[in-house]
């Protein structure tokens, strides 16, 4: 909501500076966004008076003008301009005048004629945003020799106000000014709007058929307008100074009196309405041409303004292109209704719109405003266009109207809201001044709210309003107190924090990435995966829901190497998406990419590029965490993301928790990246799990080990032989080490050697060779019999 | 006899020539060995008459002790040469970097979030999460903001359907605990929210923290103590300004949203304030009666506040980060400064 300040001094005026005022306003919560001067900076303008035009001897687009400025004697001006005619006032910039963009005006010889100063158009002043066609012409009355800025009081603030969607009463001068008025303690004083008298008494017919959207409609007929009547430069100055550009007469008083008084105003051309004027809900698929050219296909529900035909406007919300007012209009007929916030509300998104009817509407405008607000469009009009106004007609269904609320503020509510006791009579004059009806009796106050204070319905409204016209700063400060009670603390959970902690020590960097990601990407990652879809993304790049954290990884890889970047090391925790809506699981993941080498590039190795086993062991370091690493296991797996060579499924417990593994060659190719890159992500549910630690006692006795080397094909899985062993090797099994694996020289071809340290230790006596030897044979036998291992020599 | 001293001076002679620790070896027992010269020395004093072997044997013993003190000394400083030769010879440059992985870091997202959560977790809040695809109910009925209510433009909101959509705040977590648990509630609840803008100062995904406590006897003064500690010790400045500005949340009455004075300025102004001297912050109020009711908490016996805020935001202002979107983009040299 933008409005003029020395608008808003004429309702009240208190005696605070531009910035003062904003600030005070600001802290009432009607947040100034914006103070802007209503004209750029010019000096040296005054009104002047063209006393006599000539044409210029040598050009005919110029003419030679004598101009009064005021000082005595006519000063001879070259002016260009079409429309300048003798006998005009305008506003002139004298020789040694400034305009604005620090124009100097000089003197000037324009085709041989002296010329000594400037008629200036509006956008010349910086008062009209487009160029003007012609210069701008001052009301007749306006005094010759007048500092310019002065006429047309230059000297002006627009505040702009960002209203919260609470404070509809707060869109209008009136309503700027009753907050301004309640926040000084200064009375409040518009204009006087007395009833128009009709001069005719002819009526348009006028049925209200909703009356629950429409619980008041007043309209009136206006006949013998001028529509080409100029809009009077005081109304099209406070206007612009609102934001809002002047048009047309009709349209012009009707936008002053919304901004003025906060009510929502309509024309509509006589001559274009059949029948009757009836307010009703729409029928499905009736068309409507609205006022901005656009034709829309209305649903059933929309309330809408309707004559014999058809639609004729949405109420409350945009007027329609073939009913509107044009420059032939002669009969106007006059629009002033009350349309329910529920009616419109929701409605104009709808339909892709929203205008500063709907904004009021859809916020609540005061019920009981629309025979002032018609009775003062109706007397600016007729000021303006002339004609004869006919009588108001009013449709009012009483009980439909919003009710007035009476509420109950107890006293000892609004002393524990706010931590604090407010004397009596500084909450019945705050009420009172907010335009409340009070009562004050033994419980606390009865409150009868004002017409226009639609927010304010229940006892915590009161205690707000309280709170704000006292001061928010002016209240209290207090620390709640509370019980120290002890809460659980599981600690066989590991907290994500830990988690997140080891990957950063291990030389990670913790990467956010959106959530939802581009569906090329995702398709080329996880061509199986389904996840929702937004129904209005941002962009196409960002519409699909993650189903998994590779997209996001990747996007970052990505980034970091067109940036010269190229030793990656990324992680990331967040929810992943899996399913259709209806079956959906929002999956809390950590997920991790490498890519590039080992270690920085230093003076000491680790030039060689992060392979698989670089990545499991960062992985197998988070899943040690929970203190039970056999809980889980690597089984080779396929994922579309992932190389087939190079890729392991992880289970925890037996059941799917994560995947691991290079991305695919041709993944790769088909997004551009040219270095490998190696993945995993996990389950975070089953990383944050563990158990609790279980002490052993320790043996006083000997370990006893035995190194095997066993001879397996060399796409066995070397798993299976762990498995195997630790099945036959006993319960006093403490430890099996893999300590070699080699292919090659000495080694059968299609074979590898895997050589094992094997350590027992019993807890309470010493393990003897003979029952180890027995261990071994059966290990050896059972390795033979089910994997075709071999012990090596 | 005679020629002791001669043997001592060249016996001496050799001990300092002697530049290793064979060399000196081979000197003792040439000189005090079982055969060594002066042993031998000793072993003549037989042949002496009677009244002269004391004096001999104490000028030979004297001669005896003082080369072997002598040699004492040399094997001492030639040791210690040996020990420098190896401690020179093994000589680091220290200044070397280490070996290794070193450590990465920390997005400045978790950073500022787990640093939130440890203030309010240290004086007895929980940390509570809640799904991010959430429904039109937990987003808006339950807070009070029923469909068409004006504040549903307040977050323009990423939809699936006509029901389902990305949250818009972490509010829906405090509907869903409150739901769950009887008070007292006090919990803080990070997390993504998600809002279909896109500029220089917004991005369609951001974090929030808000915050619930709901309990007998809360009052706005609990609130503003709340609010003006956590942000005292968020940018650790016990001195630093803090209003409270009325304003409007649908689910929450009185509500305000918080300024502080500009940590970039102090105040005076400057482009980050937009010469305003103040920053706003964050948004909080009292739980709107409403919430309580969706929730099923006795408006008469509980009272409650919360407030929100923007991780983003507030690690903007503590660390001087100058755009947004830089925490999405994960380019390293930026990760690389929090780390």
């Amino acid at each position: 909501m933008k409005f003029s300040e020395q608008w808003l001094r004429e309702w009240v005026s208190p005696a605070l500076a531009t910035q003062a005022l904003a600030d005070q306003i600001t802290m009432a919560g009607l947040e100034v966004d914006a103070i802007e001067p209503v004209a750029s900076v010019f000096e040296g303008v005054v009104v002047a008076e063209v006393v006599a035009k000539a044409p210029h001897p040598d050009a005919d687009k110029l003419s030679v003008c004598q101009v009064d400025d005021g000082s005595g004697e006519p000063v001879p001006v070259v002016c260009g301009a079409p429309n300048v005619a003798e006998g005009q006032r305008v506003p002139f910039a004298r020789v040694g005048g400034v305009l604005p963009g620090d124009f100097k005006i000089k003197k000037a010889r324009l085709r041989g004629v002296e010329s000594r100063g400037m008629i200036c158009s509006a956008s010349e002043l910086g008062l009209a945003e487009e160029t003007s066609e012609g210069i701008l012409v001052l009301p007749a009355g306006a005094p010759v020799g007048e500092d310019f800025r002065a006429f047309l009081g230059l000297d002006d603030h627009t505040i702009e106000v960002d209203l919260t969607p609470n404070r509809g009463d707060c869109l209008s001068v009136k309503g700027m000014a009753r907050e301004v008025g309640v926040l000084n303690r200064l009375a409040v004083e518009g204009p006087s709007i007395a009833p128009v008298t009709p001069a005719h008494d002819e009526t348009f017919p006028l049925r209200v058929d909703d009356a629950e959207g429409c619980p008041r409609y007043l309209g009136r007929l206006i006949k013998g307008v001028d529509v080409t009547a100029e809009t009077p430069l005081w109304m099209v100055e406070r206007l612009r100074r609102s934001g809002i550009r002047a048009i047309d007469p009709v349209v012009d008083v009707t936008n002053y009196v919304m901004l003025e008084l906060g009510q929502p105003l309509h024309a509509f051309d006589r001559a274009n309405l059949q029948g009757a004027v009836v307010v009703r809900q729409a029928r499905q698929g009736e068309r409507l041409v609205l006022l901005d050219g656009q034709e829309i296909t209305l649903s059933g529900g929309t309330l809408v303004i309707a004559d014999e035909r058809g639609p004729l406007a949405i109420a409350g919300i945009m007027g329609g292109e073939h009913s509107g007012v044009n420059a032939g209009t002669r009969d106007i007929f006059l629009e002033s209704a009350h349309f329910s916030p529920l009616a419109v509300a929701g409605q104009a998104r709808a339909y892709g719109l929203h205008t500063d009817a709907s904004h009021r509407f859809e916020r609540g405008v005061d019920p009981t405003l629309a025979r002032e607000a018609a009775e003062r469009a109706t007397a600016l009009l007729l000021a303006i266009t002339g004609g004869e106004a006919g009588p108001l007609v009013e449709v009012v269904d009483t009980d439909r109207l919003p009710g007035e609320r009476e509420v109950l503020l107890r006293r000892a509510r609004l002393d524990q809201a706010l931590g604090k006791e407010l004397p009596v009579g500084d909450v019945g004059e705050i009420l009172e001044r907010l335009g409340m009806a009070v009562a004050a009796g033994e419980e606390g106050w009865r409150v009868r709210v004002p017409s226009w204070r639609f927010d304010v319905a229940i006892e915590e409204d009161l205690i707000e309003e309280v709170a704000r016209i006292h001061g928010y700063n002016r209240l209290p400060v207090r620390r709640p107190q509370a019980r120290l009670g002890l809460r659980p603390d599981h600690e066989a959970r590991t907290p994500l924090a830990r988690l997140r902690r080891q990957l950063v020590a291990r030389g990670y960097f913790e990467a956010v990435t959106y959530s939802f990601v581009a569906p090329e990407l995702q398709a080329a990652l996880l061509p199986e995966a389904v996840s929702p879809t937004l129904a209005n993304p941002i962009s196409s790049d960002l519409s699909v829901m993650r189903a998994s954290l590779f997209p996001g990884l990747v996007r970052a890889l990505q980034h970091n190497l067109n940036r010269q970047q190229t030793r990656v090391r990324l992680f990331e925790t967040g929810l992943v998406f899996r399913g259709e809506l209806e079956a959906l699981s929002q999956v809390p993941m950590l997920g991790a990419l490498v890519c590039g080498a080992r270690e920085p590039e230093g003076w000491s190795g680790g030039k060689d590029s992060v392979d698989f086993f670089d990545l499991k062991g960062d992985l197998e370091s988070l899943l040690a965490m929970g203190g039970e690493p056999e809980a889980w296991r690597f089984e080779p797996g396929e994922h579309a993301a992932l190389h087939p060579g190079q890729c392991a499924r992880l289970l925890y417990r037996g059941e799917e928790a994560g995947w691991i593994g290079t991305l695919h060659p041709a993944v790769r190719a088909q997004l551009g990246l040219k270095v490998d890159a190696l993945l995993f992500e996990v389950r975070l549910d089953a990383l944050t799990h563990g158990k609790v630690p279980a002490f052993r006692p320790l043996s006083r006795y000997p370990e006893v080990r035995r190194d095997l080397a066993f001879l397996v094909d060399a796409d066995q899985p070397v798993q299976a032989l762990l498995d195997t062993l630790r099945a036959q090797a006993g319960e006093w099994l403490v430890e099996a080490r893999l300590f070699d694996v080699y292919q090659g020289k000495g080694v059968p071809e299609g074979r590898k050697s895997v050589a094992l340290g094997l350590t027992w230790q019993h807890p309470s006596r010493t393990l003897n060779d003979e029952e180890i030897n027995q261990l071994v044979d059966a290990i050896v036998e059972e390795s033979r019999l089910h994997l075709g291992a071999e012990l090596r020599a | 006899m005679d020629h002791l001293p001669t043997l001592v001076a060249e016996a001496r002679d050799a001990i300092h020539a002697a530049d290793d620790m064979a060399a000196l070896d081979e000197l003792r027992v040439r000189y005090l060995g079982k055969k060594g010269e002066i042993t031998a020395l000793l072993k003549g004093l037989g042949k002496l008459p009677a009244e002269e072997r004391p004096a001999a044997g104490e000028r030979i013993n004297q001669a005896k002790q003082a080369l072997a003190e002598e040699l004492d000394e040399r094997r001492q400083t030639l040791e210690k040469a040996a020990l420098e030769a190896r401690l020179a010879a093994e000589r680091l440059d220290v200044t070397l970097p280490g070996r290794g992985q070193p450590s990465g870091g920390l997005h400045p997202v978790t950073r500022t979030l787990e640093r939130i959560e440890g203030l309010f977790t240290r004086i007895g809040y929980d940390v509570a999460v809640g799904p991010e695809i959430e429904d039109d109910y937990h987003n808006f009925e339950a807070l009070n903001i029923p469909a068409h209510h004006p504040a549903r433009g307040m977050a323009d909101t990423f939809y699936f359907d006509a029901t389902r959509l990305l949250r818009t705040h972490t509010s829906p977590v405090q509907v869903r605990t409150m739901k769950e648990a009887e008070p007292p509630i006090r919990i803080v609840c990070p997390g993504r929210v998600y809002r279909s803008d896109s500029d220089l100062t917004h991005t369609p995904m951001f974090h929030q923290v808000e915050g619930l406590l709901v309990d007998e006897d809360v009052s706005f003064a609990d609130l503003k103590g709340t609010i003006e500690d956590f942000l005292h010790a968020f940018f650790e400045r016990d001195d630093l300004s803090v209003r409270f500005r009325p304003s409007y949340f649908p689910f929450t009455e009185p509500s305000a949203e918080v300024d502080i004075q500009c940590v970039m300025c102090n105040g005076d102004g400057c482009r980050v304030c937009s010469h305003s001297g103040w920053l706003e912050v964050m948004g909080c109020g009292m739980v709107h009666p409403e919430v309580f009711r969706h929730s099923g908490i006795d408006t008469e016996r509980y009272q409650g506040f919360a407030f929100g805020m923007g991780a983003e935001r507030l690690a903007m202002l503590r660390y001087g980060v100058n755009d947004l979107r830089l925490f999405f983009d994960n380019d390293l040299r930026f990760l690389k400064q929090f780390a």
